[in-house]
């Protein structure tokens, strides 16, 4: 059986963290926020910790949209704070994507990436980052000034503290171990998603 | 009386008379104008590509924060967008590109033509409506015809901007 190795590149320690507690702890200001999330996990976390709230646009698929969509909507709203919430293999879709947002320089912009180095929705698959493949180091290399990784619980404070502080545009990588994420039920109409948010900020 | 040949000007003036204030491109001769008129203009954002399905994400987000977006791309480029596509037809996004044709009216680099003749068919096949410009004085009453049925209608609308309009490339 073929199998794929560890780079030997890799150099960051095993994740100890586990999403359910990691991700409300970094986000505890969440109602300060406009978020776009990824498909999955990140989705299904998202709409837990916020109670669905029309502040969030969160994604049932469109794998690799979420970066993007975040730019547009920071560019639009450069009052408001953005936060694009997603997962590693929806960012390892669209990794160029970093580097156009660098160009634009959005300083209301922060990138998290949950990454628990696996396909959690497709059947636990390796994903790249898991076999070695640095997404915060992406991210230096596209032209974030600013990025932040999270093994450990006293990773996440600083975390909180870039959050808080809205330090122009950032990337924060918390790195996980595998396992569920939070969950509610979640709407999976993709237009009401769209109606629900231009209505809670456009009016 | 305005000259006809003018157009690619007078085509940014009526994206800006429009309200456009993303335009999001991967290069393409056929765009120069509008790509030069956005980088030197400051009250717009002009959002260079790595690749051109980036910009169909970046179009819903402007509408999710009530800007408006342009994508210009090369008919190449129709094909790297086809499933983010989802997301613009699911949500009832709005969505305007203009595209530059190539494998098309007189193209004489054979590796264009798969793309540059499916651009039309899967354009339809995800839902956006596909208009096309082959003379000089077609392009404003269509690009106009566009922006209403994007920004009023809330559809996605392709306008093809054939090479019997922008030239065919020339190779030796």
């Amino acid at each position: 059986m073929a199998q794929l190795q560890k780079l030997q590149t890799s150099n960051l320690p095993d994740a100890v963290l586990d999403r359910r507690q990691a991700v409300p702890r970094l986000l505890d200001n969440h109602a300060d926020y406009l978020m776009v999330t990824g498909l999955a996990g990140a989705a299904q976390e998202i709409s837990a910790l916020t109670d669905s709230s029309p502040s969030v646009f969160a994604m049932g698929g469109a794998m690799g949209a979420a970066l993007m969509t975040g730019l547009g909507l920071a560019l639009a709203q450069p009052k408001r704070r953005v936060l694009v919430v997603t997962g590693d293999g929806d960012l390892l879709m669209s990794v160029g994507g970093l580097a156009t947002i660098a160009l634009q320089n959005p300083k209301n912009m922060t990138v998290i990436c949950v990454d628990n180095g696996h396909y959690g929705e497709t059947g636990n698959q390796d994903s790249h980052t898991g076999l070695g493949i640095r997404l915060d180091t992406i991210a230096a290399g596209s032209g974030f000034a600013v990025v932040h990784t999270i093994n450990t619980e006293e990773d996440l404070e600083e975390g909180r503290r870039l959050l808080r502080e809205g330090t122009g545009l950032s990337f924060i990588l918390l790195r996980v171990k595998e396992g569920p994420p939070n969950r509610n039920k979640r709407n999976l109409v993709p237009h009401m998603e769209r109606e629900n948010f231009r209505k809670a900020l456009l009016g | 009386m305005t000259d006809a040949n003018d157009w690619p000007d007078q085509l940014y003036d009526l994206l800006k008379s429009a309200k456009i204030t993303q335009f999001a491109y991967v290069p393409d001769a056929g765009h120069k104008v509008l790509i030069n008129r956005s980088l030197a203009d400051p009250d717009v954002h002009s959002i260079p590509l790595t690749t051109e399905e980036e910009g169909v994400a970046l179009a819903a987000g402007a509408d999710l924060g009530g800007e408006r977006a342009v994508l210009l791309m090369q008919s190449s480029g129709a094909g790297n967008c086809i499933n983010l596509l989802s997301l613009i037809v699911g949500c009832r996004f709005p969505l305007l590109t203009l595209i530059s044709m190539r494998g098309d009216f007189g193209e004489g680099n054979p590796w264009q033509f798969p793309m540059g003749q499916g651009t039309e068919p899967v354009l339809k096949a995800m839902g956006v409506n596909v208009l096309r410009c082959d003379q000089p004085e077609d392009v404003i009453p269509t690009v106009t015809a566009a922006l209403t049925m994007v920004f009023q209608s809330g559809q996605a609308v392709a306008v093809l901007l054939g090479q019997r309009l922008i030239g065919a490339k020339k190779f030796a």
